[in-house]
């Protein structure tokens, strides 16, 4: 209106209308046909739609082929420590409730290096997202077996086939104390995909997301079969779940109701894995106590406060 | 032998003046030994004494019974003037059973002429073998020239309490407040504060005991001192080291501590977790050491510099991170109370081990500060003065204590907190957008650092090699100049610091070099040795990393140098052991290192604090003269 700019006087305006632009960093380079790609333009999109300030939204990722997305964003990131990007978001949120967090993990950084911080980040049930890449195969390092590689999977380390059951993320994430949103999607499936990660993004408390993803030099041949086959998906469809509208759901030839208030009946959908990959909401609990709640209880306490509790406590010290 | 049996008459004690007294009390765990012991010391310090408490603890929460590994107890050294260290062999000791005593006898802790003070119940205990050890112990006793004492504490605190067990400790405390002159109406004071949550039955309990004590040994022991005070108007405050590094934590302004339980630290946060969020704080107990630090390093690059608190097994856990935030330049302080290692080591003793860990111990070249408080008092002070230091050089920064600071406790003068000692609110200004996240003085190396929240600021902070603008370096050259500026901070911090101050003269025949702990020790000898006639001096190192200036000068005016550590060398004059490859103890690897000098050190793991004696026998040696009486 009247072609003000926001700049034009010394009232501080919102920073209305962030386009993607104002989020996408420097070109991604991972690999052509890398279900991360997806993933990238999805969470571009949501930043844009939630107009999410970018120096407010922190982006924290450990070690892999998917950790190296915060730098693919023009927000603050954060890229660590293989397995360790749990820790360092929880730190980060703990006296920030005015920060987005986003964890940005995979398959061998969250269930395998990371495994005990992914169990305890969901026992703190911080409000953040946390997207987990689960292309089950080690990528970066160049094909060796994931803990989500499916039983038989050749790779470097195992060319015979792998030997050992893989995890399944969502059924151990299920089966944690204080977990409050669990749901999974696939990259190929870009309208799922965004739906779950909007619901995610709303979801105060954790959302674990599990994304799977594609990886078209290692695992060519594990993902090829599954993103063909539309047999090969199973979606959770309810009220309270992730919204598909009539159009896009009719794309798919599986839909099962379930219930995400379900803890129990979630954790039977779970075992669905083994024969065609479901995606949709699992389970989501909007009442769990929050860690992040805790640290900020105290925030803004006074300097004369501060002196008075210290002084008070060295009173007991003094002779 | 003396005994109870040899009944004085009150009033026939003369009172001995004393410049100080060690006192030691030793029983199994669980008897109260430790609050007797930090009572008197507590006691002695409102009296204006000068005090250095340590503690003595077995491994084990419940150690058996009457057995030499279990002596869990308490030194107390009360003097007129201000005590820096535990000193040598103990004038007193106060023991609940004679077997826990093996253990301390093998510290060499007692001397010919040390006072014992013996529970004589187990002379008629019901069973025979506990019986004869009893005597057996006390014919050794007897060899080893102890004044002996055996005393009826069971059958008098009976008089007063049901369970003797739990109330021995406060009677004992009567018994030495009357054997080295405390005040009552202190000890009193002191007993109501002890037992503050307790109901008003256990706080009159334990006075009546205190004073039955003090009535016993005033009837019944011709044991009687005086160490008169100076006296002095400075309001004073008295703390063990982690208790002084917790309030250090708050007063520095640190909203965030991040631990993971470890002995000898957790204690640290013990004291601060009552007061921590009215302080405005919050402690954050994580699920490991590595989540610990990862959290800690989270909130800092969140705006608030924040600590974490831990040992060396945490310290080894720790290590990939503290090179990340080495690499991304995140300002961050962790103390590292020190203990004996490696591995699971001694949890619960001293040892100076970690300093190459913390000054090596990353991959890569991982330039970090360093500094190491020597005296409790400084435990505080050193953690503001580390997060300061952290903002400004945007560097992880070490505090290195160790068990002996930990539990040792000493009167200081009250610190005055002052609120321009809290760090500032986050900076949530619009970030000019000309300052690169990493824009390096090319003469300092410092830079500053975005905060998420700023505008315009935005960055992504990675532990991969990256330039001026946090981008991965793809150009060989930019690892370099990275390194460069990394390192050159510590060069300009180490512009600021002055040469460390001699204690002795100038120059002479020996300097003695430590850090930390040790301080009070060391230099005790050294005036000792002085006062011998010896040309000692010493120095005591307070920043490790950078070093102090001027140290070469320094060195070069001794005709030797030798450190005095906590930690294990190679002794010459074994076979196997010569001068091409004796591995030397770490400060002393470290300043031969940095000064291209023959640098000799004197050192050990006992898991003991260092005593004036054992450093004055090394320097009888070293100097050839007699310097112990």
């Amino acid at each position: 209106m009247f072609d003000i700019k926001p700049d034009f006087c010394d009232i501080e305006m919102p920073d209305a209308g962030y386009s993607i632009e104002d989020y996408a960093s420097s070109q991604a380079r991972w690999c052509s046909g890398c279900g991360a790609h997806t993933i990238l333009n999805s969470v571009q999109r949501l930043c844009k739609e939630e107009q999410l300030p970018p120096e407010k939204t922190v982006f924290v990722s450990g070690i892999g082929c998917s950790s190296r997305f915060p730098h693919y964003m023009k927000t603050y990131g954060f890229h660590g420590l293989h397995g360790r990007a749990f820790p360092v978001a929880c730190g980060v949120k703990f006296r920030r409730p005015d920060l987005h967090v986003f964890v940005i993990t995979g398959d061998g950084d969250c269930c395998s290096i990371g495994a005990g911080h992914w169990v305890h980040a969901i026992r703190y049930n911080m409000n953040m997202v946390v997207l987990l890449f689960d292309n089950a195969i080690y990528g970066l390092t160049k094909k060796q077996t994931s803990p989500t590689s499916p039983i038989g999977t050749k790779s470097n380390t195992h060319p015979e086939g792998s030997v050992l059951p893989p995890i399944n993320p969502i059924q151990s994430t299920l089966g944690l104390p204080n977990v409050s949103f669990v749901a999974q999607s696939a990259d190929w499936k870009p309208a799922h995909l965004h739906a779950t990660i909007q619901k995610a993004y709303q979801h105060p408390g954790l959302s674990f997301v599990r994304i799977v993803q594609r990886c078209p030099v290692f695992m060519h041949d594990h993902y090829e079969p599954t993103v063909k086959d539309p047999d090969a998906i199973t979606v959770l469809d309810h009220e309270n779940g992730i919204h598909l509208d009539e159009k896009q759901l009719s794309k798919f030839r599986h839909v099962v109701q379930h219930d995400p208030s379900d803890l129990v009946k979630a954790r039977e959908v779970a075992e669905l894995v083994k024969e065609t990959v479901p995606i949709g909401l699992f389970y989501q609990n909007q009442a769990n106590l929050r860690y992040d709640d805790y640290g900020a209880h105290n925030l803004g306490v006074s300097n004369e406060e501060r002196l008075g509790a210290i002084n008070t406590l060295m009173n007991r010290y003094a002779v | 032998m003396s005994s109870s049996s040899e009944v004085l008459d009150p009033g026939t004690s003369t009172k001995k003046t004393l410049k100080q007294a060690i006192v030691e009390i030793v029983s199994d765990s669980g008897e109260g030994a430790q609050k007797c012991g930090q009572s008197l010391g507590a006691i002695s310090a409102r009296m204006g004494n000068g005090v250095w408490t340590v503690e003595i603890i077995p491994a084990e929460i419940q150690p058996p019974a009457r057995s030499k590994a279990g002596a869990s107890g308490i030194r107390v050294r009360m003097g007129q003037e201000k005590i820096t260290n535990m000193g040598d062999h103990a004038d007193l000791v106060v023991a609940l059973n004679e077997q826990v005593l093996f253990g301390r006898i093998d510290q060499k802790a007692y001397k010919e002429g040390t006072y014992l003070l013996i529970e004589n119940k187990w002379a008629g205990h019901p069973r025979p073998e506990i019986r004869k050890d009893y005597e057996e112990a006390l014919k050794k006793f007897h060899e080893y020239g102890y004044q002996i004492f055996e005393i009826p504490m069971e059958v008098e605190c009976l008089k007063i309490v049901s369970d003797a067990r739990k109330g021995k400790n406060m009677w004992v405390l009567g018994l030495l407040c009357h054997i080295y002159d405390r005040e009552i109406n202190i000890a009193e004071d002191q007993i109501r504060y002890v037992f503050r949550k307790k109901s008003d039955q256990i706080i009159q309990d334990n006075l009546d005991l205190l004073h039955a004590g003090y009535a016993w040994a005033l009837q019944n022991l011709d044991l009687h001192f005086t160490i008169p005070p100076q006296p002095s108007n400075r309001e004073m405050v008295v703390m063990n080291g982690n208790e002084a590094v917790s309030l250090g934590v708050m007063a520095a302004g640190i909203e965030v501590c991040s631990m993971y339980p470890i002995t000898p630290a957790t204690s640290a946060t013990h004291a601060m977790s009552e007061t921590m969020q009215s302080a405005g704080g919050i402690i954050h107990q994580a699920e490991d050491e590595i989540a610990a630090i990862g959290f800690a390093i989270g909130s800092s690059f969140a705006g608030k510099t924040a600590v974490t608190i831990t040992s060396g097994p945490g310290i080894a856990l720790k290590t990939e991170f503290i090179g990340l935030a080495v690499m991304s330049e995140v300002p961050l302080v962790i103390v590292d109370v020190q203990r004996g290692g490696p591995s699971t080591g001694l949890p619960t003793k001293v040892e100076q081990g970690d300093l190459l860990a913390v000054l090596y111990g990353a991959v890569g070249d991982a330039p970090k500060i360093i500094i190491a408080p020597a005296t409790i008092e400084e435990c505080f002070h050193y953690i503001i003065l580390a997060r300061k230091l952290a903002e400004s050089f945007r560097s992880p920064v070490f505090v290195l204590t160790d068990a002996n600071l930990a539990t040792g406790v000493q009167p200081f003068p009250r610190p005055d907190i002052k609120s321009d000692w809290f760090a500032p609110s986050i900076d949530q200004s619009k970030w000019n957008e000309q300052i690169r996240p990493y824009e390096w003085d090319s003469e300092t190396g410092i830079s500053q650092r975005p905060v998420p929240g700023q505008k315009g600021g935005m960055y992504t902070l990675t532990g991969l090699a990256h330039d001026e603008d946090s981008h991965v370096a793809y150009d060989p050259a930019i690892n370099q100049r990275a390194a460069e500026n990394r390192s050159r901070k510590l060069a300009a911090l180490g512009k600021t610091l002055k040469p460390p101050k001699v204690h002795g003269d100038e120059e002479g025949d020996l300097l003695l070099v430590g850090w930390g702990s040790t301080q009070g020790a060391i230099e005790e000898a050294v005036s000792r040795a002085r006062e011998q006639g010896a040309s000692v001096s010493s120095v005591h190192l307070h920043f490790l990393s950078p070093m102090e200036p001027g140290l070469k000068e320094i060195f070069e005016r001794f005709k030797k140098v030798m450190t005095v550590e906590i930690n294990y060398s190679d002794t010459v004059g074994h076979p196997m052991i010569n001068e091409e490859n004796r591995r030397y103890a770490q400060l002393a690897w470290y300043l031969r290192a940095h000064t291209l000098m023959d640098i000799d050190c004197f050192s050990n793991v006992y898991g003991q604090p260092m005593s004036p004696y054992r450093i004055l026998q090394m320097m009888e040696k070293e100097l050839d003269m007699t310097l112990i009486e």
